[in-house]
């Protein structure tokens, strides 16, 4: 007989009615976290419809994708980039306020980005399902829950049933063997990553990140790689849950406590895929190939070592991308000049990210005519920073400090890039506008990013870090 | 939603591949509170010259791809986002199908919920298609095949239940709360484990 993987295993005990050849399952949704930019017109069609929440208590709001990254203004006004932002964080705390939502607002010591707190709360817990109307939800598959991004319709089915009609995906392992070197981060990993498979490797898969690689990676850096499975076209990516998670899960406000966290824990070791288990397609990766990577075109697949040339344009749709990314192919990344760089998103935002970049800039300044933005996950993340005076690296080195939210991943909160510019980001996308009409983005770890920073042009982080890899 | 059995039209293409949801409409566009009026900022970076002018070489601009519903995407069309605001600009926008060899998995499933034709055919037909824009199309949604001037077929495959959806106008999220007592039960065994 053969195994189950873990996808199968989280998926299998959250089937509420099994699919046929005609419909879809009916799968029970664990944990509905909400922001203010997919949420509004759903509780919109509920009120219409005068459906209640089903589950309240097992959702969770904050706010983050809207919200400006500067400080209140002297009267204690926030500065929103415009009217219809503001609106729509009022709404949501309107919509929270009505139908009993526990929401991480302003006022909240939590708030921060949906993928950043909901694992600091310890909401997310192995063997969850998790939705979000956000494609980064995948994120939280880090804990071994099935976490995937949904639609504002799906946003409403979930309100009401707490339930969502789903196809059984297929599944994906990535086995990363062996050793990430020295200097090497998750984020060059999983840039690596859909290098390899491609922009759409992923598509119609839910992917599971194993082997002895993925197994050394700290819960920060295991967000980080399953924040992008959907730049591969994954839903969903998955990394079984291990002493690594449940010693980080420990003690969090929402995880079990006492007698029920060691019932929980005994739970959880079984969520991993047995030994006779089957996927639809397998990869492998040898993670000591891995170097320092970024992207040079306008999609995350368009990733490459920053020492590697930039391969030439095969059609027209890569003609377009380097084009507009001025990327010359024959070249290598490294040394192109950089006008911004951005440090944070639910991708790279967390406190070891900002330790890495920190440790890169110490004692060091950010290049004349670099423009720096650090903006942390969440308060608890900007708390622990501060304490750790990681905030004082960057300002010292001449790097804006920022209040937490989603700021320039997806630049509309009025953090954005001018046309043109080159902006150096720990995010997760680099379309075209992504960062601000016309702007160039680069996708890359929080120590290139730092390092680029201080350097004025793309830049190996190692060389920063001499005493870290002697 | 409307049930919908059939769509005829001409073809307008926009052979780029992976056309992501940040080009279909920008995120700057997603403060709105409401599903209505997207229509304008479909494509907007794209569509438009910076003084708020047609951009002529946006293809959807040209005067052949006027009154145009059915596009022929490249590849990967729609990656990125989970913005529900996609579908809704290019409904409001007139496009009422994408035909491609890959659509991205979040990006088609909220197309389908919508009414928005979200189809994949096959790499030889989609790059037939590609390369002869401006062809009058039928596209069948019961009888699962796209018509060709010529007498010709394409077919295709919808999930069951979507097609079931489309050609019936199905409320899903009624359909859903159909299942209450089954929801109800599992939440009880839950509790009980």
């Amino acid at each position: 007989m053969s195994g189950k993987t873990l996808f199968e295993k989280v998926w299998d005990t959250h089937v509420v009615v099994p699919e046929t050849t005609d419909t879809p399952a009916v799968l029970y949704v664990d944990l509905h976290l909400v922001h203010e930019v997919t949420s509004p017109q759903a509780f919109s069609e509920l009120r219409e419809r005068g459906l209640p929440l089903r589950r309240p208590d097992r959702m969770l709001a904050t706010l983050d994708h809207s919200t400006p990254t500067l400080p209140t203004n002297a009267d204690g006004g926030r500065p929103y980039a415009n009217a219809e932002a503001q609106a729509q964080v009022t709404q949501l705390e309107t919509n929270c306020r009505e139908f009993g939502v526990e929401l991480h607002g302003w006022d909240s010591a939590d708030r921060g980005i949906v993928h950043v707190i909901g694992p600091e709360l310890g909401a997310t817990q192995p063997g969850m399902t998790i939705v979000c109307g956000d494609s980064h939800t995948s994120t939280h598959g880090a804990f071994g829950a099935l976490a995937f991004g949904i639609g504002t319709t799906e946003v409403g089915h979930v309100m009401a049933t707490q339930c969502l009609l789903q196809r059984k995906p297929k599944t994906m392992a990535i086995h990363v063997d062996g050793q990430l070197p020295a200097g090497i981060s998750a984020k060059d990993l999983i840039l690596h990553i859909i290098g390899t498979i491609g922009v759409d490797g992923g598509t119609g898969y839910v992917l599971e990140y194993r082997g002895a690689a993925i197994e050394a990676l700290s819960m920060d850096e295991r967000m980080t790689v399953c924040n992008m499975s959907i730049e591969a076209g994954a839903r969903a990516g998955l990394i079984a849950p291990d002493e690594t998670t449940f010693a980080w899960l420990k003690g969090r406000p929402r995880t079990p406590q006492g007698a029920a966290w060691d019932v929980a824990v005994a739970t959880w070791r079984a969520l991993r895929s047995d030994d006779g288990a089957t996927y639809d397609r397998e990869v492998r990766i040898d993670a000591s190939a891995v170097k320092p990577t970024v992207t040079y075109g306008t999609h995350p697949g368009m990733a490459i070592a920053m020492d590697a040339p930039v391969p030439a344009a095969t059609n027209a749709q890569e003609h377009r991308a380097l084009n507009y990314m001025q990327s010359k192919p024959g070249q290598p990344m490294q040394g192109t000049p950089v006008d911004v760089v951005f440090v944070g998103s639910c991708t790279n935002s967390r406190l070891s990210d900002l330790r890495e970049a920190a440790n890169v800039m110490r004692g060091r300044r950010v290049a004349n005519g670099v423009r720096m933005l650090v903006v942390p996950g969440s308060e608890a993340v900007r708390r622990d920073a501060e304490r750790e005076g990681l905030h004082q690296v960057f300002t010292a080195a001449g790097a804006e400090w920022r209040v937490p939210g989603c700021s320039m991943c997806i630049a509309m909160n009025g953090d954005l890039a001018q046309p043109g510019q080159l902006v150096v980001s720990t995010s997760n996308r680099n379309f075209e506008g992504r960062q601000g009409k016309g702007a160039r983005t680069v996708l890359a770890s929080p120590a290139t990013a730092a390092a680029s920073a201080l350097a004025g042009c793309i830049a190996d982080p190692r060389e920063y870090l001499v005493e870290v890899a002697a | 939603m409307k049930p919908i059995t059939r769509i005829h039209s001409r073809t307008a293409v926009l052979s780029d591949e992976n056309i992501d949801t940040d080009r279909i409409i920008p995120a700057r566009f997603l403060t709105t509170t409401t599903r209505e009026g997207l229509g304008k900022l479909c494509f907007h970076d794209w569509r438009y010259q910076t003084d708020g002018s047609d951009n002529p070489a946006f293809p959807l601009n040209q005067p052949q791809a006027q009154g145009c519903s059915i596009v022929i995407a490249g590849r990967n069309f729609g990656c990125g986002s989970s913005r529900e605001h996609a579908p809704w600009a290019l409904l409001d926008y007139g496009v009422q199908a994408v035909l491609c060899s890959e659509i991205a998995d979040i990006f088609r499933g909220n197309a389908l919920k919508n009414g928005l034709l979200a189809i994949v055919i096959d790499e030889l037909e989609h790059r037939w298609l590609l390369k002869h824009p401006g062809i009058e199309l039928v596209i069948d949604v019961r009888e699962q095949f796209i018509a060709l001037p010529d007498g010709g077929r394409i077919p295709f495959r919808l999930e069951p239940f979507a097609r079931h959806c489309l050609l019936n106008g199905v409320d899903q999220l009624g359909y859903l709360l159909q299942h209450s007592d089954a929801i109800t039960h599992y939440e009880q065994q839950e509790k009980a484990a």
